[in-house]
């Protein structure tokens, strides 16, 4: 239909498209709280989830890593959370530890499952950098049911998300609790994280909810305006990706969405409206000219002070 | 010496250097930098690789400096266009480390590098690339190039002892009486990734930054001292690289994997039982409040 595409290819690119979407909304969120590198930590932190979720079953099989995925992740924010609060461990240290350490237990489990799967490699090492083409039509829909589900959250609860993000304490005083929110919002990372591992893999995905966002930020002021934004740029990228990943055999797709994304945001960053790069230099451009031509006072004020 | 006493050392070697530049920046808060720069010098290693087209240590060194440091650049600049810090390191690090990864697939192919290898390290292979030295003889390249980095690492460190730690805990004081806190940044920088693509090679991106951020964070639990830190950091980071090896061996699994965990494992026993900020300790006085 679409570009003579096969038909399981259209069924990766409505569900890459269908993941920018929520990532892109979900990393607003992420960019307000100012914790766009908890993604990161995240998403590798789901790495021992996924290979346990196979080991447990011996097959692929999508809905229990997942399962597993956002059961680990979930450990290591809480994990996170326990580190910051209980000792002078300062938090970007604390994400470092978790990012790294649960990386390295997944490594280790990956050479041990490598090894029980035999020479098979059952595709487990697409979860690193991400392989679309691996998925069917059952995955699709999981992952398209998972990312409504999180769209669903984020638009029936938007008055109070703003008011949580932007000032939390007169949320408080509403009598939003505070606590559900923030669980409310880990659950929805943690679940964009996870569908997003197998169609960008877990090193890049947190390009996908960080880079939309900020791109997002340089074209308006209001969080409706960056929210749409986002989502428009976060599925862009998904479909630009997979496409150009569907060029090349056995090319990996996150990569190729995060180049995308990356372009998107540099596009932003030259000609956005608000602080972009062009606008900017033009403002620069004109206040400088009008600093350079001098006023009737500033002459004559210049020439009495020569003549004195 | 036997393969095992290799891999050992060269583990170790890794271990020190990361430990000592780690307590730096964990005290500087900027451990997610290590994590974007241990990503993006993929990207100079690659292109290191495509210019010279030869896997020699020397090139990839420079490659990865010069990546090194424009990360650093691009994040202050992004960061100076209004970005959130967090922000601007997570888009330029995942970016970069994007291209790397796409230049490796589509222009490299799986010939001499591959995406696995810089991953997750091939620690196992080092000792069989060995290079002879004068006077000593056979030695692994790998480790030839750990030690030099090592002793840069050190002549840094004694050398910039005095204005890293000022810098480091009081910015405002350190600019005031004349120090360049600017071109401290560059070089501290810069020392980040020589050690960063040293330690590369043997353990791969991802346990690059176990390395430098979990024994210092370890470090930091047990002392208010920085010069006890750097060597407490430093030893924690042998201990971890010896005892990681041995828990491989023992479950025949990655080398550099076990040692990322090691290095967990040694947080896990200080932030239980460190004397001053262990949780075991706040237990047993509550009324003690911490700063």
């Amino acid at each position: 239909m679409i570009l003579g595409l096969s038909h399981n290819a259209q069924w990766v690119l409505l569900s890459t498209l269908i993941l920018g979407t929520a990532a892109g909304i979900i990393g607003c969120f992420a960019y307000w709280k100012r914790q766009s590198l908890m993604s990161d930590a995240l998403s590798h932190a789901a790495l021992p989830g996924v290979i346990c979720g196979f080991a447990i079953l011996g097959v692929k099989n999508l809905p229990v890593m997942i399962a597993g995925a956002a059961a680990s992740a979930l450990f290591g924010a809480l994990l996170i959370h326990w580190i910051r609060s209980s000792s002078r461990v300062k938090e970007d240290a604390a994400m470092g530890i978790i990012l790294s350490v649960f990386f390295g237990l997944g490594v280790m489990l990956l050479t041990f499952v490598n090894r029980m799967a035999g020479a098979s490699q059952s595709g487990l090492d697409s979860f690193i950098f991400g392989q679309a083409a691996s998925m069917v039509s059952k995955d699709v829909w999981l992952m398209a049911g998972l990312a409504l589900l999180v769209l669903f959250i984020s638009m029936i609860a938007f008055k109070e998300w703003k008011l949580f993000l932007f000032d939390a304490a007169f949320a408080k005083g509403l009598g939003l609790s505070s606590r559900w929110m923030n669980s409310l919002y880990m659950f929805s990372l943690v679940l964009v994280i996870v569908i997003g591992i197998q169609a960008v893999g877990v090193i890049l995905m947190a390009a996908l909810l960080i880079t939309p966002a900020v791109s997002a930020r340089y074209w308006t002021n209001s969080f409706k305006g960056m929210m749409i934004l986002s989502a428009l740029f976060g599925g862009g990228a998904g479909v630009i990706g997979t496409l150009l990943s569907a060029y090349g055999k056995g090319w990996p797709t996150g990569p190729f969405i995060v180049i995308a994304a990356a372009s998107l945001f540099v596009v932003s960053l030259a000609l956005g409206v608000r602080k972009g790069l062009l606008v900017m230099g033009i403002q620069q451009y004109r206040q400088r000219k009008l600093l350079n031509k001098p006023s009737v006072h500033q002459r004559g004020a210049l020439e009495r002070g020569n003549s004195a | 010496m036997s393969y095992a006493g290799w891999i050992i050392l060269t583990a170790s070697l890794v271990g020190i250097s990361c430990g000592l530049v780690g307590s730096l920046l964990v005290l500087r808060r900027m451990a997610m930098m290590a994590d974007a720069i241990s990503h993006t010098v993929l990207l100079g290693i690659v292109t290191a690789f495509l210019i010279t087209r030869e896997l020699s240590g020397i090139h990839m060194l420079i490659g990865a400096i010069v990546a090194g440091l424009l990360t650093a650049i691009l994040i202050q600049w992004l960061h100076s266009l209004g970005v959130q810090q967090e922000a601007s390191i997570g888009v330029v690090f995942t970016s970069l480390f994007a291209v790397g990864v796409v230049l490796i697939a589509t222009k490299v192919g799986n010939a001499h590098l591959d995406v696995q290898h810089t991953l997750m390290g091939e620690i196992t292979f080092i000792p069989w690339e060995k290079m002879s030295l004068p006077w000593i003889g056979e030695v692994p390249e790998a480790v030839f190039i750990l030690s030099i980095v090592l002793i840069v690492v050190l002549i840094a460190i004694i050398g910039f002892f005095k204005e890293w730690k000022l810098t480091s805990f009081d910015p405002a004081l350190a600019a005031s009486i004349g120090i360049p806190v600017v071109l401290m940044h560059y070089v501290f920088m810069g020392l980040v990734s020589v050690t960063t693509v040293a330690a590369f090679d043997a353990v791969g991106a991802i346990m690059v930054v176990a390395m430098l951020i979990t024994p210092a964070s370890a470090a930091y639990l047990w002392t208010d001292r920085l010069a006890i830190m750097m060597g407490l950091s430093g030893a924690f980071g042998i201990i971890a690289a010896v005892a990681g090896y041995y828990i491989a061996v023992w479950l025949d699994t990655s080398i550099s994997g076990s040692m990322a965990f090691a290095t967990g494992l040694l947080f896990m026993i200080s932030f239980i039982a460190s004397p001053k900020h262990g949780i075991v300790a706040r237990l047993r006085r509550p009324t003690l409040t911490s700063t």
